[in-house]
């Protein structure tokens, strides 16, 4: 049979994505939109692109949706078998090793972009991001996925050190919301976790309550109310 | 006669292989979404979201025009830059045949409609279409009319039309509730599904309507969606944190 | 005219010993013979006025419009020979056509007026053409607010107030000092045009006319309309008792 793989790989589903992940002082804020599209359909606009991969460790996927899918479940069942082994919770730098070996040595095949985020005993909070070719970088904050170039000036010139959770989370969710205010791919509800030594805390904002910035409304001739068009004045004498 | 036909042999010159012309304005580069169009009791109505695509790039832009005085409204698919040559081109047809022409003669919607037919035909021959579909109508002499023009000079005429996703999303919603009294009520529930489901589109739109009354356009409006169901879901299986 | 009849006056291109082209002053004349026409610059718009006279009773009412629309929110009205009108008028349609294409902007009418100014001056350099034998008034409101000129059969072209061209112009340009006219109102100006009109005809040695009338102003959204046919008889009827009070 002939097949071909490349074929069958460009209409499969994919998270066109807008994900991110911001270290803070007690812990990490990982975020990401909800859509998941076919080429130009929404499969899914309710998706949930935060996967736990151990207590305190959560990845964020961007790319093919079964590559990225099966990468987290092989690196959850591989946290567990550590945990097992060990006695002890794996760290952040652990997991993101996994998923960095997983995704460079298969990388011809995979399309999956993650960022991996947690909180360990060693190091406490930490952010990972495994770009396309399988690379891993240490990071304060990571964003990634389609929506991500759109947002990278915002981030640049927003983020400083030294906040607290609920800067952080602020942080998220605007960043968030301007990706997915400008990236066709990218939509839907925000999905946060905040993760800290004590617990995991899921945050949600409904796609009808993202923050809204600079809506355009002036290009579209009504910044001041609505203006109905003129009507013609009278007939024409002959 | 007596010599045999010379066979053919490729003049060198000649045996590049054929390089299309126009190979830019043969695809769209900035692209609008969905129109929706729909016939009711007192006329047309129009309705289209405010979203300029550049590929996945999302920018604000009006779909939706009317040409006065000729009182049709129209709305389009597609390449936004050919959207707006087509308001200049009518803009001066109108100049030209309605107001310096001072004959008293008006264009109603149905020589709106041939004319768009004609310049989509005359671009298409050329292989430089005009790369997208046009949904437009209008209302004169009493009488309602809706129309339909594509890159192709395809033209037809019906009572509730759409564009894009809406074929596949709107349209089969729109014939159930087709001639109902609330119009923009089902408006704005197509434009609901769409959002959902099309990422290229917002949750920014303008309606416009046609009657006896005259044109009317809203001001860019926002849709109200529903999300709170989603807030309890986890992970794509077993996951439950 | 002491070079009249002297061969100075055959040709636009011969210049007459002092200095004068004839052919372009006997152009003036062509407009001198012919019906007033006017046009008001007021506080929120235009209004233009035509005695049209009617040279002959088996015409159709209203045929031979004087006035023309050059774009929405242009008109022009003209004095003097009829079909220069029109040719001119059509040559304004192409500029402002032609502007709009360039420059996806409705045209001023100072920019109209100057394209008009030049195209009319050429007609007045070479031996094998005619100058134009009328005097135009070309009124608009545009983004500068409202404007109007006039052009000369020279091609030389001012910005005016109030414009007078034609038979009854002197009279005319006297009755339009006498107005504020910076103040007035488009639908006040209507009255006033129509009055003028009416006063600057001369009963004796003109036979029928007919009043057109257009405007442009906040009431007609801005674009160029004749005057509507119920307001237009409401001034007429004015113009008509005004006269008999000044008798």
């Amino acid at each position: 049979m002939n097949v071909d793989i490349q074929q069958l790989k460009s209409g499969e589903v994919n998270l066109g994505t807008s994900i991110m992940a911001v270290q803070f002082d007690g812990g990490v804020v990982v975020g990401a939109d909800s859509r998941t599209t076919t080429g130009s359909y929404i499969a899914n606009r309710v998706t949930d692109k935060l996967t736990h991969v151990h207590d305190r460790i959560y990845c964020c996927r961007s790319g093919s949706a079964a590559d990225t899918q099966t990468i987290a479940d092989i690196v959850h069942m591989s946290l567990q078998q550590y945990a097992q082994s060990f006695g002890e919770a794996p760290t952040v730098s652990v997991a993101a090793n996994y998923f960095q070996t997983l995704c460079y040595t298969n990388k011809d095949n995979l399309s999956a972009g993650i960022i991996v985020g947690g909180w360990d005993k060693d190091v406490g909070p930490s952010v990972y991001n495994i770009p396309l070719g399988g690379g891993l970088f240490r990071q304060p904050w990571a964003i990634g996925g389609s929506g991500s170039t759109y947002v990278y000036g915002y981030c640049d010139a927003t983020y400083r050190e030294g906040w607290g959770r609920d800067e952080t989370v602020e942080f998220v969710k605007n960043t968030l919301s301007l990706a997915m205010a400008r990236d066709g791919s990218s939509g839907g509800v925000i999905r946060m976790a905040v993760i800290t030594e004590d617990a995991v805390e899921r945050l949600f904002v409904p796609g009808n309550q993202l923050p809204t910035f600079w809506e355009g409304l002036e290009v579209l001739g009504n910044s001041s109310g609505a203006k109905q068009p003129a009507v013609e004045p009278m007939a024409v004498e002959v | 006669m007596g010599m045999p036909p010379t066979p053919y042999t490729p003049d060198p010159r000649r045996s590049q292989a054929w390089i299309p012309f126009n190979t830019r304005s043969e695809q769209p580069i900035v692209t609008g979404t969905s129109v929706l169009a729909l016939t009711y009791k007192d006329g047309i109505m129009l309705a289209g979201d405010n979203l300029a695509s550049y590929g996945s790039l999302a920018c604000s832009a009006p779909r939706l025009s009317v040409t006065i005085p000729s009182y049709t409204i129209f709305g389009a698919s597609g390449n936004m830059s050919d959207f707006q040559y087509l308001q200049h081109d009518l803009d001066n047809l109108i100049i030209q045949e309605e107001v310096t022409a001072q004959d008293g003669h008006q264009l109603g919607p149905k020589q709106i409609h041939k004319y768009l037919s004609q310049v989509f035909y005359a671009r298409r021959s050329k292989m430089d279409s005009l790369w997208k579909s046009v949904l437009g109508g209008g209302f004169k002499d009493g009488k309602r009319f809706l129309l339909f023009v594509d890159l192709l000079s395809v033209t037809y005429t019906v009572l509730t039309l759409a564009t894009c996703y809406g074929v596949y999303i709107a349209q089969p919603l729109l014939r159930k509730a087709f001639e109902g009294s609330e119009v923009r009520k089902i408006k704005e529930d197509w434009l609901h599904v769409l959002f959902y489901r099309d990422p290229r589109s917002t949750n920014q739109y303008q309606i416009t309507t046609i009657s006896a009354a005259g044109p009317t356009i809203s001001p860019s409006l926002k849709l109200e969606t529903e999300w709170s169901f989603a807030e309890s879901i986890r992970g794509y299986g077993p996951q439950t944190q | 005219m002491t070079s009249i009849g002297t061969g100075y006056d055959l040709s636009a291109s011969t210049y007459s010993p002092d200095g004068r082209i004839f052919q372009v002053e006997y152009a003036n004349k062509a407009v001198e013979n012919s019906g007033t026409a006017i046009g008001l610059r007021v506080k929120d718009g235009i209004v233009l006025a035509v005695e049209k006279l009617v040279h002959s009773k088996l015409l159709v009412p209203g045929a031979n419009r004087r006035i023309q629309t050059i774009d929405r929110h242009i008109g022009l009205a003209t004095s003097g020979l009829l079909a220069d009108g029109r040719h001119l008028a059509n040559l304004a349609r192409h500029e402002a056509s032609n502007f709009r294409e360039q420059y996806r902007a409705p045209p001023t009418v100072k920019n109209l007026a100057e394209r008009i100014g030049q195209y009319v001056q050429v007609y007045t350099l070479y031996s094998s053409v005619r100058p134009f034998g009328i005097s135009t008034i070309i009124g608009s409101v545009d983004k500068d607010g409202p404007g109007l000129f006039v052009i000369e059969p020279s091609g030389v072209f001012y910005g005016y107030h109030g414009a007078a061209v034609g038979k009854g112009r002197q009279l005319a340009k006297n009755e339009l000092e006498k107005l504020k006219l910076p103040e007035l109102t488009t639908r006040e100006a209507v009255f006033e045009a129509a009055r003028i009109i009416y006063l600057v005809h001369d009963d004796a040695k003109e036979k029928e006319f007919e009043l057109e009338m257009s405007w442009i102003g906040d009431e007609t959204n801005g674009r160029h309309v004749p005057v509507p046919k119920d307001l237009l008889d409401e001034a007429e009827q004015k113009a008509k008792e005004a006269l008999e009070n000044f008798e």
